[in-house]
């Protein structure tokens, strides 16, 4: 019983990829089990959670309710390629820095969230913030960490004059 | 002094109380932490579980030959393979079962190359079923001719427990008032974001390597061993970073036996992992179970006595659930000061799933009924809640009925405080006033406060830890250590005392506690127990090396015994703060000596608490904690729906050691703990599981988290470490009767059988208006 496959390129975290994915393969499959990128988590397989969340083409989506196919010509971003060659993003290290790491499971998830919400929306209340991560499901923490590590990350930005 | 050392002095100072970061944070933010969930061992197969899907029932027959044959399937388990290995408390449980006793049995197991393969397999194997009338309440269970979940559990009786303590008729007819209600807490499941998981190898010695996500590594060897005829020594446990335990993991559950039973008959490594459909099915609950309390008082508002006579939906095995009456007797007879206690607990066999440990263990359910009863009577005797609590609130030397010694008690200055700061008492009034009058929206605040076991809890003959510590010739610390992380910040909390103990940043101290071949034994995390235990034993073994340390310096420098210290990664006099030497140089110096001395301790903490016993009359823990929530909610009385709109805590903490990882218990207790109040419910309908996903179980999310006003009380307890008490249980305990009674001042309607979900808040007050009619 062999699926069919099918070969897709895209780009992920900056560099070209090509490979060739069974077509009814999920996104996050492909990424955790094809190509190891372990850093986005599966905690639903259902789009209920947002553990698996990843930034496709700049707006964050559930990679395990996306095929693997339908990455094909896009540009992917995950959890490992937040990091910047200086070290963690801003806001990666404003979730370390405020304590809004417990567990961890679904912080790659949230931070990739948190960071797509900054980056469309400069001025983000806190209550936006709120709404924006209804989606990511943490058993940890309670939330209130996160949003306080993501109202560090609106000010800082405020503050260095660049945005 | 020592020649290159132009360091000016350095001043005192301390860690203690500030905010530290989690070392592994930083590998997590990055995904580039390697969880359970994400291993692959080279060889490495997967398993999977075939579930009955079924509540009760005989198997006829198994046919697993089109399995095996399936190209990639390494092995096919079923019951005949586990025959005998019976493992649990009552060693009522196997990991692969000859009869279905809940919906979750393990029917069978495969392992194959891929999951896919696996799964292909488990379609293939035909199971002929003869379904049983099942029992899926306790009250049913326990009626005489019910149907049997084990033939040798007569009556299907699992646990009993019994206190009493003075004469009850006696207090019964001196009381003025009494309170009697039937409390129904139900079901609800931990929700680990990282599902379940273990991968389990031999090696040709007959030795097992588990990699598993338990919270007990040591005892867990015990547990583990007889569900594969091992003993326990030729068990190794590897502890991974998980996503998430909170008290899911104090157990075997059978899904990692059948990894070690398809790892033994495949030779090589095998994975089970869970899907989020079956962690919501297979993995344990939060006990369920019928409380009818009764609490009396005099006019002036004394209590009289409090009396409890709990039934416990076992389910179809015996687990940590079942033993929850251990801590729910410790409420019902020392949540305030009740001079006359009558608690008994029965638990009876279902054909429901079964319950584990989740934080808060019993206390959950026990508080929401006590601290109800609580402001139920206050409203009796016409006091205000409030004073109502502090008549009957214990001070510090005080000993509870089961002899819980309460050394240092700061009950009184945690109602004080809360009630203050959220202006308690003027609300109460005001909003009690504004209940009858018009308007669809109303307003409510309500206190509840608990009692938690703050110092471990002597359940095993010891409730200790083991410590070895290194420092090597950079002034690195190793500390080797039985305590677990599991999300919950020990790590932070144990880089936090070594550095402030030995004076160096906490960023050169390295935790090994992740193999049991390496660390030493500990009980486990449990019980709000590890920062209160493996912080003691870290500072011992700490406090150790440092004696050491200073002992050689002060020779090395012809310096008075006693009058260093170490500061900044310096051997400083502590007077004045003066640099005498770097510290790893002084290592190196000590190490490479004539008669070489290298810095490496050992320690074994045994907290002064005593075994709970048989009786249950006994100080079963190194300390005592309270706390107070005082919640304001706005309920809309058209849809039933509650807004918690703030929280105000205030909780004895001992001492603040890590400010942000206990800020951030506090708030992900109360997280767990809104859920259990508000939304989260597991429908079982005839022992079937209805809402297997988030989409129908639902957990709190960020926007209804309300903002939290946190007060912490540092009673400063005498053993704890720098005065600490454990702290991570209450949050989750004490929130839910603080709704419930604001949600009476907003409506005057109480909810018995949690969740206050919208539907059940809209029927009861809309069954109330009924009623007042």
């Amino acid at each position: 019983m062999k699926s069919v496959e099918t070969e897709i390129r895209f780009k992920l975290n900056g560099r070209e990829v090509c490979l060739t994915v069974p077509v009814t393969m999920k996104t996050l499959t492909m990424l955790r089990d094809k190509l190891g990128m372990t850093g986005t988590k599966y905690a639903c397989g259902e789009g209920e959670c947002g553990a698996c969340t990843i930034k496709l083409d700049g707006q964050t989506v559930n990679s395990c309710l996306m095929y693997a196919v339908d990455c094909d010509g896009r540009e992917l971003v995950t959890i490992e390629g937040l990091r910047t060659p200086e070290g963690l993003n801003p806001m990666q290290q404003a979730f370390v820095d405020h304590g809004a790491i417990q567990c961890g499971f679904c912080m790659p998830g949230m931070i990739m969230q948190a960071d797509t919400l900054v980056e469309n929306n400069p001025n983000l209340t806190r209550e936006e913030a709120q709404r924006g991560l209804e989606g990511n499901l943490c058993r940890c923490t309670g939330y209130t960490k996160v949003l306080d590590a993501v109202d560090a990350v609106v000010e800082a930005k405020k503050c260095c004059g660049r945005c | 002094m020592e020649k290159n050392v132009t360091v000016s002095p350095i001043a005192k100072s301390t860690l203690i109380g500030q905010r530290v970061k989690k070392p592994d944070a930083p590998d997590k933010a990055t995904g580039k932490t390697r969880y359970i969930n994400d291993m692959v061992l080279p060889q490495m197969l997967i398993g999977k579980v075939l579930f009955a899907g079924r509540p009760h029932a005989r198997i006829v027959r198994i046919d697993t030959s089109a399995a095996e044959k399936l190209p990639g399937v390494y092995a096919v388990l079923t019951g005949k393979d586990a025959a005998g290995l019976k493992f649990g408390f009552v060693r009522d449980n196997v990991a692969l079962k000859d009869k279905v006793r809940c919906e979750h049995d393990e029917i069978a197991a495969v392992a194959a190359e891929t999951e896919e393969i696996a799964s292909r397999a488990l379609e293939l194997i035909k199971v002929e079923y003869e379904d049983l009338p099942g029992v899926f309440t306790p009250e049913a269970g326990a009626l005489v001719g019910a149907p049997l979940v084990h033939d040798n559990f007569p009556g299907n009786k699992s646990l009993h427990f019994e206190f009493k303590h003075g004469d009850l008729a006696a207090a019964e007819a001196a009381s003025d008032c009494v309170v009697d209600s039937v409390f129904r807490p139900h079901h609800v499941t931990h929700c680990c974001m990282g599902t379940s998981c273990a991968i389990a190898d031999f090696d040709h010695n007959g030795k097992l390597t588990i990699w598993t996500q338990t919270q007990y590594p040591y005892n867990y060897k015990m547990d583990l061993a007889p569900a594969l005829g091992l003993n326990p020594g030729d068990i190794r446990v590897m502890q991974p970073p998980v996503g998430g335990a909170f008290g899911s993991k104090l157990d075997v559950y059978p899904y990692e036996p059948i990894a070690a039973l398809l790892a033994r008959k495949t030779g090589r490594p095998v994975k089970v992992i869970y899907s989020r459909e079956e962690e919501f099915k297979a993995a344990p609950t939060r006990q369920a179970a019928i409380i009818h309390m009764r609490t009396g008082c005099t006019r002036d508002g004394v209590l009289t006595f409090r009396s409890a006579d709990v039934l416990l939906d076992n389910g179809a095995y015996t687990s940590w659930g079942p033993t929850i009456p251990v801590i729910m007797m410790r409420t019902t007879s020392g949540h305030y000061r009740v001079p006359v206690v009558d608690f008994k607990a029965q638990a009876i066999y279902t054909n429901n799933p079964y319950a584990g440990s989740f934080r808060g263990y019993g206390n959950v359910q026990t508080t929401y009924a006590t601290a109800q009863q609580m402001d139920m009577l206050a409203d009796m005797v016409d006091l205000d809640p409030l004073e109502f609590h502090l008549k009957n609130a214990q001070i510090s030397g005080e000993v509870t009925p089961q002899k819980s010694f309460l050394r240092e008690c700061a009950l009184v200055e945690c109602l004080e405080t809360a009630a203050a700061a959220s202006d308690y008492s003027r609300k109460r009034k005001a909003y009690a006033a504004a209940r009858d009058k018009p308007g669809r929206y109303k307003k409510g605040i309500g206190l509840a406060s608990s009692i938690h076991n703050a110092g471990g809890a002597k359940i095993h003959k010891s409730d200790g830890i083991g410590t070895i510590l290194k420092v090597d010739d950079y002034a690195r610390v190793t500390v080797i250590t039985g305590a677990s992380e599991i999300g919950q910040g020990i790590d932070a909390v144990i880089t936090l005392i070594v550095a402030e103990e030995l004076g160096v940043p906490v960023e050169h101290v390295t935790i090994v506690n992740n193999d049991s071949d390496i660390a030493p034994w500990d009980v486990g995390v449990h019980a709000s127990r590890t920062t209160f235990i493996a912080g003691n034993g870290t500072r011992r073994a700490a406090q150790k090396a440092k004696a050491q340390i200073l002992s050689a310096a002060a020779k090395m420098l012809n310096e008075p015994a006693g009058t260093l210290e170490l500061r900044g990664g310096f051997v400083v006099r502590d007077t004045c703060g003066t640099p005498l030497i770097e510290l790893d140089r002084l290592l190196r110096r000590m190490h490479f000596q004539n008669v070489p001395e290298l810095v490496m301790v050992t320690d074994y903490y045994e907290p002064n608490s005593e075994p709970e016993g048989a009786k249950h009359i006994s100080d079963h823990s190194a300390a005592y904690s309270h706390a107070v929530h005082i919640a304001e909610i706005t309920v809309d009385t058209l849809t039933g729906e509650i807004k918690v709109d703030k929280v105000t805590v205030a909780q004895d903490v001992g001492r603040v050691i890590n400010r942000m990882g206990l800020e951030g218990q506090i708030e992900g207790g109360i997280a767990i703990g809104l859920g259990y109040a508000l939304s989260e419910n597991m429908r079982i309908e005839k022992g079937m599981l209805r809402n297997p996903c988030f989409r129908d179980y639902k957990l709190i999310t960020a926007p209804e988290m309300p903002p939290l006003d946190m007060h912490f009380i540092e009673s400063n307890c005498a053993e704890g470490p720098y005065g600490a008490k454990g702290i991570s249980e209450l949050p989750t305990i004490v929130i839910a009767p603080a709704i419930a009674n604001a949600l009476y001042n907003a409506t005057g309607v109480r909810i018995f059988n949690p969740p206050m979900s919208p539907e059940t808040v809209a029927r009861a007050i809309f069954e109330a208006r009924q009623a007042g009619k």
